[in-house]
This record gives C-alpha cells, structure tokens and sequence, in this order.
C-alpha cells in the first residue's frame, strides 16, 4: 500500500500514525510540509531511519528543493528514492543532490 | 495636540506586540499572512519583536527553492525588515535543536533564547499574535 503524508512530522503526529499502520513493504511518500521531517537532524529522521529497515520511504524532490538545508541525498539514506515528477511522463527517480 | 487628544485618537500610543511564528513557510499560508501584519504594525510605529519557534524556523532558512512548487518565495523579505525598524528578530534554541540547525543555517541575524528568555521576553509584552 501506498501512505501519502503531507503535514510536518514536528506539529502532528499524522507521520508517527502512518508509520504505526504500515505494513512491510509498504512504501510512504512525504510530500509537502512532511519532508521536513527526513531532513538530516530532524527529530523525526531517526523514526523514519527505524521504519526505513521495512517500508521504502519516498519524498517529492520540489518539495525537498524548498528546503534548503545542505545537501541532503547522501547521508539521508533512509530514503529510498527521491521522486521528481514533471520532466517524464511517469515519475523519475532521481539520487542527485539537486542544491546548488 | 494636547495629551487627552492623542489618547482620543490613539496616535503617538505604542504597544509592545510579538509576534509568534510557529508554521512551516509553504504547507500554509499562515507564514505569509503574519508577515503581512507584521509589516502593518510596524507601519503603525509599534514596538514590534518577531519570535520564531517550531516548525516557524523554516521560515528563515537561506537558500530556499520554490520553482519547484510554484508559491511565493517570501524569504527575502526577511533580510528587509530592517528597513521597516523590525530589528528585534528571536529565535528558540530548542526548536533549532529539534531540527539540526543552527543559527548558521538562517537568512538574517537572530537572537537566539532558550525557554527562560523566551518565556520572560513574552511576558513583557502588551500583545501576542501567534500564526
């Protein structure tokens, strides 16, 4: 099954919820306000690192583009991919660090 | 003007207001909307602070991209309230911690307050306003 979370991990708990409910092998896109919470430091990164060992864990790449922090692909590993949606017709997955 | 006249019409009166940023910049319009007070009251000669904390420290990230997602990039405007007279600029230290930032990772000079601070500085205002 596919969970879509958009609402900051650190002012619900909609992520903690979702993570609870998942099943293995589950796949959880963040979108919006929920990327945050895969950022590196975040509070909630390390739930989502735990829950990463048997959900695949995805984040829209506009979304993360909007936040700014240093480049985040490396050592955020916990996702499994970074989705980027408007250059295919179908998603495309990209692992590049897209921060100038 | 006598004193009772400036009273009657309430110029020359000047509030201590904070304003307390608590949202991420881009899910709602909550961060926007509040700068746009902002600038008012300040229009208005008030004593203006802006406090921000949880979620609202994403408001003052630098290097923010928003082509992607096609909203206002509105965080430019933070480096011009200087010229508004809004100088006083707060961050909490916990709500940094929270997200693995620092002060080093924000657009314009903040004071950075721990809870004690933060909790003193609030309660020396007249008004708060909280988006």
């Amino acid at each position: 099954m596919l969970h879509i979370v958009n609402k900051s991990a650190t002012e619900r708990s909609t992520l903690e919820s979702c993570l609870r409910m998942a099943t293995k092998g589950s796949a959880v896109l963040l979108i919006e306000d929920a990327v945050y919470a895969a950022t590196n430091g975040n509070a909630a990164a390390a739930k989502i690192q735990a829950a990463a060992a048997d959900l695949k864990i995805y984040a829209l790449g506009p979304d993360l583009a909007a936040w700014p922090g240093a480049c985040w692909t490396e050592s955020m590993s916990w996702i499994t991919a970074v989705l980027w949606i408007w250059s295919q017709s179908t998603a495309t997955v990209s692992l590049g660090c897209n921060l100038n | 003007m006598s004193d009772m006249d400036e009273m009657e019409d309430g110029s020359g009166i000047v509030k201590k207001f904070m304003f307390l940023n608590r949202k991420a910049p881009h899910g709602t319009v909550y961060a926007l909307e509040g700068l746009e007070v902002v600038l008012i009251t300040a229009a208005f000669d008030q004593d203006v602070s802006m406090v921000f904390t949880d979620d609202g420290i994403y408001q003052l990230m630098k290097g923010i991209d928003t082509k992607g997602i096609e909203v206002k990039d509105f965080s430019r405007t933070y480096r011009a309230l200087e010229g508004y007279d809004i100088e006083k600029l707060y961050v909490d230290q916990a709500s940094l911690d929270a997200r693995g930032l620092t002060e080093d990772d924000l657009i314009v000079d903040v004071t950075v307050l721990s809870v004690d601070e933060m909790a003193n500085l609030m309660a020396e205002q007249d008004v708060v306003i909280s988006f």
